[in-house]
């Protein structure tokens, strides 16, 4: 169990970021957007997130610049896709390498900088609960916040009557539109928002994690959180499941790394990226139809009032 | 207004809808009155529904005004037609199906907590139901839901949203006979509290009995309104189409010489895993249209399926003209004469996002003189070949290379039969062949497929509908939960009540469940 704990511990800290751009992306793709730029827009976030740090001093303030450098960069992403019905692909994958380009560009002066970032602080009450307290709440505030995001996203997706619309949008958007509910708001609103949540991803790796700029820290984790939303089956309970469960191979692998194993370093770092893909191979034979339970319907699809299907 | 009496609920007046420099709607004029039940009825494409997606808010006239209770409006969404009160039943059902029935009520709607009140909403809808004779379940799963429920649903949907104005898309197309006449016995009950309703059809004879007015559209413009009383089918037929009706008439004995298609112990799964098709053997003769007949998801898809290559089979084999071909692929079931029309034309039968030209070529690209060497398509020959398709079977289309999806339904059908008969088929598999057609397109469809009869093809005829049934197949075999239960030789012979009786499960006298249809 000692040896247990400080794993599990690792595992939530490092699935964390990965949980935001999951959430974000969850959102998103539940409005009937995908966004694969993530990996991109996690780049754009780490970048700002430091930048902001390093020059206001305040962690907080370099995190929301993560937010609004996600978000901001996302609005070229809705534009193309919502405002001019573009291949949301093409798109994605155009953002994912304009993140990973222009953030190694703008960040080279910051390459071997240090910021002080977010500091852990055990979680009064909670973090004294055997085995529960030290895995889950002796962190930094950006992990007990994003505990309370997806408690509140499953809540708002099943439960609200905004989720209720924001699914429908995702599902069928003609038949959304003829209720009245306006199908571009809708996604523009949620398509930005799950951006923004791509952005703080990043932010929280530079600014909280690793307190460093590194170019392309964020290492594949955006592509990571594209499968994990599938692993998820569009849920945020699951799909942070899916990012413990990413977050805890790759604890376990630096912790192999350290103890001095004899399998090579990379062979070790590609585990958590192995595992993924086996998970998705898994569901995907699971669900025998090649259907993907649970897809938002109209996922990738873009939509025009008066142009017959 | 006629009677003159209160303000119309809506008045629409010059109305012009154009579409890529056509006209949807010329100047077309139309009012409803409270309490009223008024008809839209027309041909496909004659406008009938873009008139009321301009009403509801989809569409933006390009002209002309629209009024509701005697204030002009100006709908930029279907969002300001709902507040005014004006709600359209679309014949595609606009439900989320992954939602329940009382999520898809409170869908967009304002002023309504932000949690959402799962007991309050649906005790409103079973207030609704009830007074309305509206059966419906607020917690189910739409996705669960037959199509009459989900019909249901959304008129419920409406409603529930103090709408005033109902206006139903052909309605009665996915309803039984005997479910249509509870449904407008419903109907009835909405007028009744005031409401005002447009139904749009084609179908004269349910709208004589439920209409009080109807407007007829023609080529988007009204050629007139009339009262249902003194009203004949005659006329309204003439003022549809323009012209008077033929009567589709079947002639000659069919020339049952020998068996062109022959199953035996046909078993196979649906789409969920469950056993659909049990046990099914029967005999397709030359030159016969034999009437498969059975309430909707009776396993009559999987049988089509199954026969067109497209479902494995569990157990069975398929003989055609002598050669089992039981596990053959789907293009060596196309190569050897079967002939598929699906029901689903956008999805089985059609591409849509594909060209006319292109969809006309789909099952001969492969073969001379299409296809060219190993692996080109000689377009010059395709094009003239989709020429001549879409002169001999009417297809309304601007070019052969517009996309499918810009086809009226009634012209995507008459394209898949285009593409389906020209290669003169042994077997024709024509699943629901007019559904959703009006008049004029039905009775081409008719002729056609009774053209086919007398050159000797098999058809399998699957339909709800048992008045065609009657009219058209020379022998009826009736399917119950995938077990045939009896084969009518002389359909004229028996009753439409037995067949029914059949069809709810009963089987034939004498026969013997499991038994070869011969």
């Amino acid at each position: 169990m000692d040896v247990l704990i400080p794993i599990l511990a690792a595992a939530v800290r490092s699935g964390t970021p990965v949980a935001y751009a999951v959430m974000g992306e969850i959102l998103a793709e539940r409005s009937g957007v995908m966004n694969l730029g993530l990996e991109g827009l996690m780049l754009f976030g780490a970048f700002a997130g430091f930048s902001a740090t390093r020059f206001t001093g305040s962690p907080e303030l370099g995190l929301a610049a993560a937010f609004a450098a996600g978000a901001l960069v996302t609005l070229i992403h809705a534009f193309l896709c919502v405002t001019l019905g573009g291949n949301q692909t093409v798109s994605g994958l155009a953002l994912a390498m304009f993140g990973g380009g222009m953030s190694a560009m703008l960040g080279r002066n910051h390459i071997g900088e240090t910021i002080k970032g977010l500091m852990p602080f055990d979680f009064p009450v909670l973090c004294r609960i055997p085995l529960i307290g030290p895995v889950f709440f002796r962190h930094d505030v950006m992990v007990y916040i994003s505990f309370l995001l997806v408690f509140s996203l499953s809540f708002f997706i099943f439960r609200t009557r905004p989720g209720i619309n924001l699914r429908a949008v995702g599902e069928n958007p003609r038949a959304a539109d003829a209720m009245g509910i306006s199908v571009s708001r809708v996604r523009y609103l949620y398509t930005l928002a799950g951006g923004g949540l791509a952005g703080l991803a990043g932010g929280y790796l530079s600014v909280v994690y690793s307190q460093m700029w590194v170019e392309g820290m964020t290492a594949g984790r955006g592509w990571i959180a594209v499968a994990l939303v599938i692993f998820g089956i569009w849920r945020p309970l699951r799909a942070m499941f899916g990012c413990y469960l990413f977050g805890g191979i790759d604890a376990l692998q630096l912790r192999m790394q350290a103890a001095g194993t004899s399998i090579p370093a990379p062979i070790l770092l590609m585990l958590p990226y192995l595992m993924t893909l086996g998970v998705l191979v898994f569901i995907s034979i699971r669900s025998k139809s090649g259907i993907l339970l649970g897809a938002p319907a109209s996922l990738g699809a873009p939509f025009r009032r008066e142009e017959r299907e | 207004m006629k009677n003159g009496s209160a303000k119309p609920l809506v008045a629409m007046s010059g109305i012009d809808k154009i579409f890529f420099g056509a006209y949807a709607n010329k100047g077309v004029d139309f009012d409803l009155a409270a309490g009223e039940i008024h008809a839209l009825l027309g041909e496909n494409g004659a406008g009938k529904t873009t008139l009321m997606n301009v009403l509801s808010g989809i569409y933006a006239p390009d002209a002309g005004t629209v009024r509701v209770e005697g204030r002009e409006v100006r709908f930029r969404s279907p969002r300001d037609a709902i507040a005014a009160g004006i709600g359209m039943v679309h014949q595609h059902f606009m439900l989320i199906p992954v939602l329940s029935v009382w999520e898809n009520m409170i869908l967009s709607m304002r002023g309504i907590p932000f949690v959402t009140d799962k007991r309050g909403t649906t005790e409103r809808i079973r207030e609704l139901s009830e007074r309305y004779s509206l059966a419906v379940d607020p917690e189910a799963m739409v996705w669960t839901l037959s199509i009459g429920e989900c019909q249901r649903v959304e008129i419920l949907k409406m409603l529930y949203r103090g709408t005033k104005v109902l206006i139903l898309d052909e309605p009665t197309s996915v309803l039984t006979p005997q479910e249509v006449r509870v449904f407008f016995d419903a109907l009835r009950k909405v007028t009744g509290a005031g409401h005002g309703i447009v139904i749009i059809s084609h179908k004269i004879e349910e709208i004589l009995s439920i209409a009080g007015r109807m407007t007829i559209l023609r080529k988007g413009e009204r050629v007139a309104t009339v009262n249902a009383a003194g009203a004949t089918r005659e006329t309204l037929a003439r003022m549809m189409v323009g012209r008077a009706l033929k009567n589709v008439e079947k002639t000659g004995e069919p020339r049952s010489h020998g068996v062109v298609l022959s199953c035996r112990g046909l078993s196979v799964h649906n789409d969920r895993g469950a056993r659909a098709l049990d046990d099914v053997g029967f005999d397709l003769r030359e030159g016969e249209i034999l009437g498969l007949a059975g309430v909707a998801g009776n396993a009559q898809d999987e049988l089509c399926e199954a026969l067109a290559g497209l479902r494995p089979l569990d157990a069975g084999r398929i003989i055609l003209k002598g050669k089992d071909i039981t596990g053959f692929s789907p293009r060596e079931f196309i190569n050897l004469g079967m002939s598929y029309i699906p029901a689903d034309r956008k999805g089985t039968g059609l591409v849509s996002n594909m060209s006319v030209m292109e969809n006309a070529a789909l099952k001969s690209y492969w073969k001379k003189p299409a296809a060219e060497r190993k692996f080109l398509i000689n377009w010059q020959y395709v094009a003239d070949m989709t020429q001549r398709l879409i002169a001999a079977f009417d297809v309304q289309t601007q070019s052969s290379d517009v996309p499918v999806r810009n086809l009226s339904g009634g012209n995507m059908q008459k394209l898949m039969l285009a593409r389906e008969l020209s290669g003169k088929p042994s077997v024709i598999l024509a699943m629901h062949p007019v559904w959703g057609l009006d008049v004029g397109a039905t009775e081409f469809v008719r002729e056609r497929l009774l053209e086919e009869r007398a050159r000797g093809a098999g058809i399998l005829m699957i339909s709800e509908d048992l008045d065609e049934m009657l009219l058209m197949a020379d022998r009826i075999m009736v399917i119950s939960r995938g077990r045939i239960m009896g084969i009518i030789d002389e359909p004229k012979s028996v009753s439409k009540e037995r067949i029914g009786l059949m069809m709810a499960g009963t089987p034939m006298d004498g026969w013997r469940v499991g038994e070869v249809a011969v």
